[in-house]
């Protein structure tokens, strides 16, 4: 967010200097507008258009040899599956509670990263690391480590007399350890936003707020915290729209399992698609995508209206 | 940039129909002399098939040595074995890669239900022609045939699914084997109460192995009512409508409820159970015979401690339900199916059958005329081989009707986990298998 403010404050000028015929001018001396054609041309066929043919094999059955139009009968069969409701509310709880985290967490690392402390470089980059990481590897590896009686996390457990539960194969906590993993890998990315956001703020201001006599948790909660706000409203959407789509840790971790019960919307639809219910898999992600846009773009809006208000 | 990617893009699919072409021309070129002098003479063009098998450690046995032995008398063909995994994410692979043309020469994959949603007339080769498909029996070919032509070649033995029991144990208690469920929920009581062991084991790690009380159980529903699969079929029969049919869920439910499952039984795999059973840790494993060559290789010592009987029904001596082998197919648009024609034809023979045997051991009769089992049989297909003998089997309902939906393996998972009841469980299931129903197109749903 920050980047593009300054992008912005940086054209100005540009335009006041030639007030008449800034668009004429502009037009002229840049490239081209055929340039843009490789990347329409790819964007087009990778993106555009499958998007498109999805809403229309959303209605029909499909086989890939051959597609039978019936209206909205994949919607309803969606809806009509008795654990879809329960992956919905999966997918909601997963994506706010892991965007929730990395914000809170990802923002507290960011301030004692920042801070002058021994090691801070070596620091940052453990934190950034798992970011660096196959969600694949992650997933395996936490799977091993999670394992109710051979894995690592029971087992130091058990030296101190506890006894470990089931973190992946308990349904009730299945989902819960997942989204666990999924904040400690996904956090590095928030803490490095937000990183970037504090290094950003001028220094005038602590100073000035130093000389008023603010402490330094006065400093962070008037100074650090507003400023902060574009960086926050990145991680957010960020997290959000990665947490609504989360599939690979799920899939690795759990397959939705133990029976139904850490499923999301993103591993119900790749069930249909391996089953081989194609239409009715589009189907799903049609309803993924407007999901993700109904939640995300309101959110946009008014994140960002905040923005421009401050 | 983008023009140079452009340029690729246009490239890479010339270059690929270019060595199409000439991988096809070499076929078309040496398959009159390998069909013709059944290979022995080291000048026919050299063909190297490519083998798609699951990850199986009898599939990969088999085909290895299938290949091995046919390499050694044809040394002109070459195979190269790739392995998928198994269950949904191995259905998914075989799918996608007949869909968009990009299968190996061969494939190895299930016969029945599974087949049938291949959509197998528009990706398959028939293989009528193939000269000793007489001698492959008539129960295979049901399982392979689709729009009148026969698709596949048996890819090993007939596989029972039962009960697989630790035979030390039952000596030592001075256990019966069961022949009803009552008695077979008795001898879990004194299991329970004698022995450290386990009763049923239970391997939620990998989530297939938890329908075997419902698959298995079907030759006892199809006792009770034999026109249950047509019914099933034409949407008049479900799951949830009681007994017989739902007494495979229930019996999940039963022995989960009384607390009769491993302790691990949520993370154990495959692997586990088998050990389980064969060390005597775990006294039941419900089960199909192919996990035989698994205990082959991991507990050779306990080879002849595992026994095996049919999952008791409700009154006695319970039918054994049966698989028919997976096969092995050529899909349409192999450009070396004359060559893989002429393996299948060789694979479909005594001499193939013995390969096998060597192998991976005796693991059940055979569907191809003149094969015969050793005299010594482990004790699993020993117990196995009398119910064949007397006629006591009944096919496992993927063979009879081509309904079935994906999701029976969690919602047997939350069965046994006690997250859902058996009625709810079946309930759910009938739901399930709707969208399979619907997809193929079958009447009355």
């Amino acid at each position: 967010m920050t980047d593009t403010l300054h992008a912005r404050t940086q054209e100005a000028p540009a335009s006041i200097d030639a007030p008449d015929r800034t668009r004429k001018a502009r037009k002229r001396s840049t490239y081209p507008m055929w340039f843009y054609a490789p990347a329409g041309v790819i964007y087009g066929a990778l993106f555009v258009i499958p998007t498109f043919a999805s809403f229309y094999f959303a209605l029909t059955r499909w086989t890939i040899f051959d597609s039978e139009f019936i209206g909205l009968e994949n919607f309803k069969t969606f809806f009509a599956e008795p654990y879809l409701f329960e992956s919905l509310l999966n997918t909601l709880f997963y994506a706010t509670f892991t965007s929730g985290a990395k914000v809170v967490l990802g923002l507290l690392l960011a301030v004692f990263l920042s801070s002058q402390i021994i090691a801070r470089g070596y620091l940052r980059s453990v934190v950034f690391f798992p970011v660096l990481v196959s969600a694949v590897g992650v997933g395996v590896t936490f799977s091993v480590l999670m394992d109710p009686f051979d894995g690592l996390i029971n087992k130091v457990l058990a030296v101190f007399g506890v006894e470990g539960p089931g973190w992946l194969t308990d349904p009730d906590l299945a989902l819960f350890s997942v989204a666990f993993v999924d904040v400690w890998r996904g956090v590095g990315l928030a803490t490095l936003i937000y990183i970037a956001g504090i290094v950003a703020i001028p220094q005038e201001y602590f100073e000035a707020a130093k000389v008023d006599g603010a402490n330094a948790w006065h400093r962070f909660w008037h100074v650090t915290l507003p400023l902060m706000r574009p960086a926050t409203t990145t991680v957010i959407i960020l997290s959000l729209i990665g947490g609504l789509r989360s599939f690979d840790l799920i899939w690795t971790m759990t397959k939705g399992g133990p029976g139904f019960s850490s499923d999301v919307l993103a591993s119900v639809v790749y069930k249909q698609y391996q089953a081989g219910f194609y239409g009715l898999s589009t189907a799903g992600n049609v309803v993924l995508f407007v999901l993700v846009a109904a939640i995300i773009i309101p959110l946009f809006w008014f994140l960002n209206r905040k923005e421009v208000d401050q | 940039m983008p023009f140079t990617l452009h340029g690729r893009t246009f490239a890479v699919p010339a270059l690929l129909a270019a060595s199409a072409l000439g991988l096809a021309a070499c076929s078309t070129g040496s398959s009159p002399s390998s069909s013709g002098s059944a290979g022995s003479d080291g000048s026919a063009e050299p063909v190297e098939l490519s083998f798609l098998v699951d990850n199986a450690e009898v599939t990969v046995g088999i085909a290895e040595a299938l290949t091995a032995a046919y390499t050694e008398a044809h040394p002109n063909v070459t195979f190269e074995i790739e392995q998928r995994p198994g269950g949904t994410e191995g259905d998914n692979i075989v799918k996608t890669r007949l869909q968009t043309g990009d299968m190996a020469d061969l494939f190895v994959y299930n016969t029945g239900s599974l087949f049938q949603a291949l959509a197998p007339s528009q990706t398959l080769l028939p293989l009528d022609d193939i000269a000793n498909m007489a001698a492959v029996s008539d129960t295979f070919k049901a399982g392979v045939t689709a729009d009148g032509g026969v698709y596949g070649i048996p890819a090993g033995t007939a596989m029972g699914g039962g009960i697989l029991y630790n035979i030390p144990l039952y000596e030592e208690l001075g256990l019966e084997v069961p022949t009803t469920w009552d008695e077979f929920m008795a001898n879990n009581a004194a299991i329970a109460e004698k022995s450290d062991a386990a009763p049923v084991v239970q391997t939620y790690g990998e989530t297939w192995t938890s329908q075997l009380f419902v698959l298995g159980d079907f030759a006892n529903v199809l006792a009770a009512d034999p026109e249950w699969a047509d019914k099933y079929t034409a949407n008049e029969a479900k799951y949830a409508d009681g007994s017989p049919a739902i007494d495979g869920f229930q019996h999940l439910q039963d022995v989960a409820d009384a607390g009769y499952l491993n302790k691990d039984f949520a993370s154990a795999s495959l692997a586990d159970g088998m050990r389980m059973v064969a060390t005597g840790e775990g006294a039941h494993y419900p089960m199909l015979t192919f996990a035989f060559s698994e205990l082959q290789a991991n507990n050779p010592d306990n080879l002849n401690d595992v026994g095996l009987f049919a999952i008791p029904g409700s009154s006695g001596d319970s039918p054994l339900t049966t698989w028919l082998s997976p096969g092995y197919y050529i899909p349409a648009t192999s450009e070396h199916s004359d060559a893989a024609k002429d393996f299948l034809n060789w694979v479909a023979t005594p001499e193939a059958c013995e390969v096998q045997t060597e192998a991976v051991g005796a693991q059940g009769p055979y569907f191809v005329d003149g094969c015969t089992l050793p005299d010594d049989v482990p004790q699993m297909v020993a117990d196995m081989l009398p119910y064949f003998d007397a006629g006591n089997t009944g096919p496992a309902l993927e063979f009879l009707s081509p309904v079935k939906g994906p999701a029976l393996e969690n919602i047997m998972v939350e069965v046994g986990s006690g997250i859902r009841s058996a009625q709810d469980g079946a309930a759910l299931y009938d739901e399930d298998v709707k969208k399979q129903a619907q997809q193929l197109g079958l009447e009355g749903w």
